[in-house]
């Protein structure tokens, strides 16, 4: 089972698709979920504390703003931790922790640098498409370790 | 500044949608109560969302999609339901997220055909997916050209 890095990292249709062939899927539900659930300061709505950017400065330099040290914080051990990645290009919603396009081209870059195999998409129009999308992925998802050979 | 003590801490929440023909999201609420053994459910327009110990949520995830796999999608929820810095009930609007699930969910009969189809698929045979443009986009020069004739 590969660590798959998604993107847009909230992906409804991503986070299933890896998850149902086989392997886990790094979205930002699980680091959500990790600073919900850690006791501390009351720090609405999403218990990013001060402490985010400054986790941050290890994937964007202090000169960056502090929304996207603050992001990278949760994508960052996502990407360090990735044995591959999906990527969808030119989603038409960012909402959310997916809001800042400079934070998303600082991830594609971080995911591309990191040398790991790399499945560039667009969203299905079509059902045609939709069959192409899904069998690229389960293609894709195949050739990993631990995926079936 | 006051102290932050997590509700539900050690528990995951997985949303699970239905765009079925022959399924709604109450019957398979009503198919999940029935095995959720303790488990939280929540009902909700587009499926559900359960809540519990990782094991248990699994189970009842793996028993739900197996109803009807091409038509049932899981994903992960940060958020417990009902969580006050997330409800609409005191938004006031829809959450944030709920836009993201409204734009996958237009396109999601397009990934069950494709689901349906992949059994039938020799393995042999690449896949042409929908990738990137190469067409180039507008460019920061040419923005500026526009910019300045509007201004002129």
């Amino acid at each position: 089972m590969a660590k798959v890095f998604l993107y847009p990292t909230t992906s409804l249709i991503l986070s299933d698709l890896v998850a149902r062939f086989g392997h886990k899927p790094l979205s930002a539900a699980l680091q959500i979920r990790e600073r919900i659930q850690t006791a501390g300061l009351e720090s609405p709505p999403l218990q990013i504390t001060p402490e985010e950017p400054k986790k941050g400065l290890r994937w964007a330099a202090v000169e960056v703003p502090s929304g996207v040290r603050g992001r990278m914080s949760l994508y960052g051990p996502m990407i360090d931790e990735a044995e591959a990645a999906i990527i969808i290009n030119n989603a038409d919603y960012s909402f959310g922790c997916m809001g800042c396009a400079r934070t998303n081209e600082l991830i594609k870059y971080l995911v591309r640098k990191r040398g790991i195999p790399v499945l560039d998409l667009e969203y299905p129009q079509n059902e045609e498409e939709g069959v192409e999308f899904v069998a690229a992925i389960k293609r894709f998802l195949d050739t990993l370790v631990g995926g079936p050979q | 500044m006051t102290a932050y003590r997590p509700r539900y801490a050690g528990s995951v929440t997985r949303y699970v949608f239905v765009e079925s023909p022959d399924m709604t999201p109450s019957d398979l609420a009503i198919r999940a109560y029935e095995i959720s053994q303790g488990v939280m459910i929540k009902e909700t327009c587009f499926g559900l969302q359960v809540t519990g110990k990782e094991d248990d949520v699994d189970r009842i995830v793996g028993s739900l999609r197996a109803l009807d796999p091409a038509h049932i999608f899981v994903k992960d929820r940060g958020f417990p339901p009902g969580d006050p810095r997330r409800c609409r009930a005191n938004l006031g609007g829809a959450r944030p997220g709920y836009f993201g699930h409204e734009f996958e969910m237009g396109l999601i009969r397009n990934i069950s055909r494709g689901l349906e189809a992949i059994p039938g698929r020799s393995p042999d045979e690449l896949p042409h997916p929908p990738t990137p443009s190469k067409e180039p986009r507008l460019d920061a020069a040419r923005l500026k050209k526009i910019i300045e004739s509007q201004e002129s």
